[in-house]
């Protein structure tokens, strides 16, 4: 169990400094650096400007500073927003991102598995096709689809939620975005759950304890759920970074002011030190919940801790 | 969130076509992917619009027959029916072109990794594994953000670069399966060289998964791509991409809503009957119990 | 036609403990309603051991798991299951569960996957223990370390704290014996108990069912294909087919005068030492043979293969020692078997001799030429002369390919000159060597069954008339009807040409009709190496003795003796094998001696060699 644990983060180190690399290496060589502006300078301001920031020194000290800024949580200026540094940036929008994506999981969680366990349990031919024709719809419908039809419906139409922004802080604007970034989680966790309960409920081990006459209620919460959850926490970690990667869209659509919708207009803007020091908070994040995903996995299963 | 191939299907192609057309839902899916095809290969010859050209006296306006704008127009005054087919003809092309070259670099990779076996397998998995773990969506906005955008190479290159990592390792599976499979080591005791082997027994087994897969590629790839347009790194205007429609229509959700549901109708359409058809496909291959 | 002897009152003395009457059990599939069991009516008192007996497929699992009310939620019992005086079929679920574990008990078939793999050993007998004997938790533990005791899991208070995917597939099978009984029930239902394990790890396990039974007067029923299983702990017994009973009778009476053809043509297919007719010498070689006279085919030399475990970026890699300075010889038109359990390296040594693997030291000589430092095309061309057939019929067909292109494969890489026709009538020829139909030629492998998918291997082996025929375990797959009808072919097909075969097989019945001499590995060493009729009659090694004490025998008073003499002990890992002799471990016989040194493997007679320190000394 160690063994994995130091392996799968060992793993996570290497691809965290291929991220903040690749990151250092764009902002520094791609078109459109720092003071390729629309006017030119003279020559003696460049160098000054240059000296100033440090851009003058070998490539390799920088990059050797970069990371000491980075540890430091100091990502660099912005450059399309001269007044603030991207770690202020972010520190701004954080907060909104992680309620949005920390209660989306939640939900998602809570309803996708009680859901598969249901449907697992209480099988009949109706409600095996509707559970199974209401997944496939959400999984198909991308964010950006389910979003907008989802504020068209209850905003526009029915008037009961807001239809975006996020005046007053009030819990109430958050429902859709939340609903939005749930619900093909949630599915596709009912149909995991579902799937994995049905097979575990036919495997030999549950048969031979039923057969030990201990009870369905004990056999189904003892014997049977442990085994049938493990591909469903396993997952956890890849929906997270569903998530965080739906939050962009959702943050979009319902004009949420989180990181997501600075790293879109970053992008758009080119304002690389905003985009790259987002990429590394998002990529750090995902590699952190998969990894946590990873390490409860294994010791849930009591194969991977007595290798 | 693809479901992993099962690997090495067991029937022969003659009965999993029967299989495949035998399976209604299957086939209406087959049905109306060609409808749409159909649709957004003609249509446009159809109405007397283009697909730029600003019609003053029908702002944002809704469906109508006598104006000949069936699907409505939107703020500009541009023809929806027309837009939204040629969304309909620029997503499936650009999907379709960076699955083939997704496929082709997935599964070269991966089947050179599963043959050779030993190190060069370890250290070509090790690449996988560090790339599968970069949170694709922002390789992506990196390769969008530093090309110009609108780039359509940019775009190809990005989604392929972020479809090939599944399939590597998906074909990667399957030939380490097939060279643990006894027909191989009787191949070799019969005395085929490898050439022959990989040539006679490998391919052939490796097409039907690789096959399905293909075909559950190419939603993913309509996904990322107007998923990418949604955000306005893809297709740039005056194009229009179901992706950029869905956006636009967004924007005008209150006063028009056609301009979201008609794309929003198509996307979901497209992407159920492709998930239905894969998803009948790999059924047709190995049949088993719901 | 059912040979049912009627249960007259004297047949069965005590009231019986269990009795089945016209009991049904269906399902309900996509293709309508099946039968699983139809009408079966059977009965077993206290005391006495029933062995319910079938192919797989004859419904006798679903019987027992319909009197249980375990069947899966399609399927459908009538009729009546009466314990004692309960009805069980009519049972609430709450009544069930009582009965379930504390009156019966179920061992089932698959000791792997029957043990709940995230629990271990002792929470799961701890809970059972509480809920039927309603002990408290230090004296279940107490029971639970007794239990495991007398199911003879070695190491008891280690393996209670152990999960189930610590222990192999016996302790797992003991575990799982433990654990019917924690409920102390008066009947113990043993669903194919020992399919899956070692021939001597199923004798230890015949035999602890055989002592339990004596021991806490329990009935016992025995569901089985393996007829020598029944002949060695049966009172009595039940043959079913396709879900009827065809036949019943006390053990001894059945076995020696079966009335129904089905139950004699299971009797004929279960191969014993009796019915073994010895092996006919190879032909002498025809004058203008131009091998010479008793030229050896294939001579290994020293042959050694190790392989190289271990994974991922930090794990050293050890070495495992798969096969180890073996060496033997197969004279041209010889046959050879080679014998042992599963893990001893047979199918290894098959593949190294046949140049499929690489060796790590040692020569491999065909014909007179060294194998190794042959460049790879000669090599391929010499395979055209030496084949093999495997033991997963199905899994040696490429599922691609029909039949005919499975047959004609080494004809293209061989004989590429022959035209389309000439292909055509050799595959004809082959198919009819094996008695298969024309109209299989173009047919997938998954629409033939098992029987004919080898018989399409053998036809693809045989088509270039080889000179060496490899046989790894080809019938361990198929069922025994269809084992003897392979058996026969093979031994036809080696008496029609000079076929030198080597055999492998975990089987010794099997290999004593095929081989006229036998080698016996163990952990990848050679223990003994001796003509077939010396090493069944006089064997040396303890291991052989083993192996042969471990046969089956379908005369219920040489079996129930064989039982007898089993003896205790799992194989070692052959990651770290016991120093000096690895058979130390399990020998009843081991010295001081033994642990020291390697034992030589020298000779007992020409052409007879044993490696044990002790051979002499030994009765």
């Amino acid at each position: 169990m160690l063994n994995l644990a130091l392996r799968r983060i060992g793993g996570i180190l290497l691809t965290l400094l291929v991220i903040i690399s690749v990151s250092f290496a764009i902002i520094r060589l791609a078109p459109g650096g720092p003071f390729d502006q629309e006017q030119a300078l003279s020559a003696p301001v460049r160098a000054n400007l240059e000296r100033a920031y440090g851009l003058d020194r070998p490539l390799g000290v920088q990059y050797v500073r970069y990371l000491g800024a980075l540890a430091h949580g100091d990502f660099g200026p912005s450059l399309r927003q001269p007044d603030f540094s991207v770690s202020e940036l972010i520190a701004q929008g954080l907060p909104l991102s992680a309620t949005l994506g920390l209660a989306a999981i939640l939900v998602a969680a809570l309803s996708g598995i009680c859901a598969g366990l249901a449907a697992a349990l209480w099988r009949s031919r109706g409600a095996d096709l509707s559970l199974a024709a209401l997944t496939a719809l959400c999984i198909a419908l991308p964010s950006f689809v389910i979003g907008p039809l989802l504020a068209l419906v209850f905003g526009v139409k029915l008037h009961w939620l807001p239809v975006a922004g996020w005046q007053d802080h009030s819990a109430r604007y958050l429902v859709l975005p939340v609903v939005t970034l749930a619900l093909p989680v949630a599915a596709y966790l009912a149909r995991l759950t579902r799937a994995s309960l049905l097979e575990v409920l036919g495997a030999p081990f549950v048969r031979s304890a039923r057969a030990r006459g201990l009870g369905a209620a004990r056999v189904l919460w003892r014997h049977a759920l442990p085994p049938a959850l493990l591909p469903v926490v396993s997952y956890l970690g890849p929906a997270v970074a569903f998530i965080i990667t739906g939050s962009l869209v959702v943050e979009s659509v319902f004009g949420l002011p989180g990181t997501g919708r600075y790293l879109v207009q970053g992008a758009i803007d080119r304002d690389y030190p905003l985009v790259m020091g987002m990429v590394i908070v998002y990529g750090a994040l995902t590699l952190l919940f998969n990894l946590c995903a990873d390490l409860v996995c294994g010791w849930l299963d009591p194969r991977t801790r007595h290798e | 969130m693809s479901e992993q191939v099962r690997i090495l299907p067991r029937c022969g192609w003659g009965e999993a076509k029967w299989r495949l057309l035998g399976n209604r839902l299957t086939a209406l899916a087959l049905l109306l992917i060609l409808l749409i095809a159909l649709l957004a290969l003609l249509g446009p010859l159809v109405s007397p619009w283009g697909y730029d050209t600003l019609d003053w006296q029908h702002l944002a306006g809704p469906p109508s027959l006598t104006a000949r704008h069936w699907f409505g127009t939107d703020r500009l005054g541009r023809d929806l029916f027309v837009r939204t087919l040629d969304g309909v003809r620029l997503s499936l092309a650009i999907s379709l072109i960076a699955s083939i070259m997704s496929l082709l670099i997935g599964v070269t990779f991966g089947a050179i990794a599963g043959l050779a076996g030993g190190r060069l397998d370890g250290w070509m998995m090790r690449c996988v594994d560090v790339l599968y773990s970069l949170p694709y969506l922002f390789i992506v906005i990196i390769l969008t953000t530093l090309f110009s955008r609108g780039s359509l190479a940019a775009l190809l290159v990005a989604l392929a670069a972020v479809g090939w990592l599944t399939t590597a390792r998906i074909v990667r599976a399957l030939t380490l399966a097939l060279r643990r499979r006894e027909f191989i080591e009787a191949a070799r005791a019969t005395g085929l060289s490898g050439p022959a082997i990989l040539l006679r027994h490998v391919v052939p087994n490796l097409l039907g998964p690789v096959a399905v897969y293909a075909t559950l590629i190419v939603p993913q790839m309509i996904l990322f791509e107007t998923f990418l347009s949604f955000l306005g790194l893809g297709v740039q205007e005056p194009h229009a991409s179901l992706g950029s429609l869905i956006y636009g229509g967004a924007q005008e959700m209150e006063s028009a809503p056609w301009m979201l549901l008609v794309p929003a109708l198509f996307l979901v359409v497209l992407l159920l009957c492709l998930n239905l058809i894969g998803d009948g496909l790999r059924d047709a291959f190995d049949p088993r119990e719901r | 036609m059912a040979c049912v002897t009627p249960l007259t009152p004297a047949s069965a003395e005590a009231s019986p403990l269990l009795r089945l009457s016209g009991l049904t059990v269906s399902f309900d599939t996509r293709a309508g309603r099946t039968l699983a069991a139809q009408e079966v009516a059977l009965s077993v008192a206290r005391g006495e051991c029933l062995g319910v007996v079938g192919e797989s497929g004859a419904g006798k699992s679903q019987l027992f798991l319909a009197v249980l009310g375990l069947l899966a939620a399609n399927g459908h019992a009538h009729g009546s299951a009466r314990f004692g005086d309960t009805e069980l079929l009519t049972l609430s679920p709450a009544a069930l569960d009582r009965v379930r574990g504390r009156g019966i008990g179920m061992v089932f078939q698959e000791p792997m996957t029957s043990l709940s793999p995230h629990l271990t050993i002792g929470q799961q007998l701890t809970e059972t223990l509480v809920r039927h004997l309603k002990l408290s938790g230090r004296a279940a533990r107490l029971r639970a370390l007794e239990l495991m005791q007398r199911v003879q899991l070695s190491d008891a208070a280690l393996r209670l704290s152990q999960y189930p995917h610590q222990l192999s597939g016996g302790m797992r099978q003991r575990a799982m014996i433990g654990l019917a009984l924690a409920g102390e029930p008066q009947l113990l239902i043993a669903d194919e108990p020992t399919t899956a394990l070692d021939v001597t790890i199923q004798a230890q396990i015949l035999s602890l069912l055989a002592e339990l039974k004596r021991e806490r007067a329990m009935a016992l029923i025995l569901i089985t294909h393996d007829l020598a299983a029944v002949a060695a702990v049966a009172d009595r017994l039940v043959v079913m087919r396709a879900g009827r009973v065809i036949e019943s009778g006390r053990v001894a009476e059945v076995l020696k005068s079966p009335r129904d053809p089905y139950t004699r043509a299971l009797i004929a297919g279960t191969l014993t030492l009796e019915g073994a007719a010895p092996v006919p010498a190879a032909r002498p070689p025809n004058a203008g043979a131009a091998a010479r006279p008793g030229a050896c085919a294939l001579t290994l030399e020293g042959v050694n293969v190790q392989f190289q475990v271990g994974h991922g970026w930090l794990a050293p890699r050890t070495a495992l020692t798969a096969v180890h300075d073996v060496s033997l010889e197969l004279p041209a038109g010889g046959s050879l078997g080679i014998v042992g359990e599963s893990g001893c390296g047979k199918s290894t040594l098959a593949r190294a001799a046949l140049a499929l693997l690489r060796t790590s030291s040692g020569r491999v000589v065909w014909m007179g030429q060294p194998l190794d430092g042959l460049p790879a095309h000669e090599l391929r061309a010499l395979r055209r002369d030496r084949q093999i057939i495997f033991q997963d019929p199905l899994g040696s067909l490429d599922p691609r390919m029909t039949v005919r292109q499975l047959i004609a494969e080494p004809l293209l890489v061989h004989e590429r000159a022959l035209s389309g026709a000439d292909r055509d009538r050799a595959v004809a020829a082959a198919l009819a060597g094996v008695a298969l139909g024309e109209e299989l030629a173009n047919h997938y492998p998954h629409q033939l069954s098992g029987g004919q998918c080898q018989r399409v291997g053998i036809a693809r082996a045989m088509i270039l008339r080889p000179q060496l025929l490899v046989c790894d375990e080809p019938l361990s797959a198929l069922d025994l009807p269809t084992q003897a009808q392979i058996l026969t072919l093979i031994a036809e097909l080696r008496s029609s040409s000079r076929l030198s075969l080597l055999f492998i097989s975990h089987n010794l019945a099997l290999v004593r009709r095929l081989c006229e001499r036998v080698l016996v590995l163990y952990l990848g060493r050679m223990m003994e190496l001796a003509p077939a009729a010396l090493l069944y009659d006089s064997p040396r090694h303890p291991y052989s003795r083993e192996l042969l004490a471990a046969i089956p025998s379908l005369d219920p008073a040489i079996a129930s003796g064989r039982l007898g003499q089993v003896r205790a002990g799992e194989p070692p890992s052959p990651l770290s094998p016991p120093s000096g002799c690895v058979y130390r471990t399990r020998c009843p016989y081991a010295a001081a001696v033994c642990a020291e040194r390697v034992p030589v493997f020298e000779e007992v007679q020409p052409g007879h060699r044993v490696a044990c320190h002790r051979w002499r000394e030994l009765p």
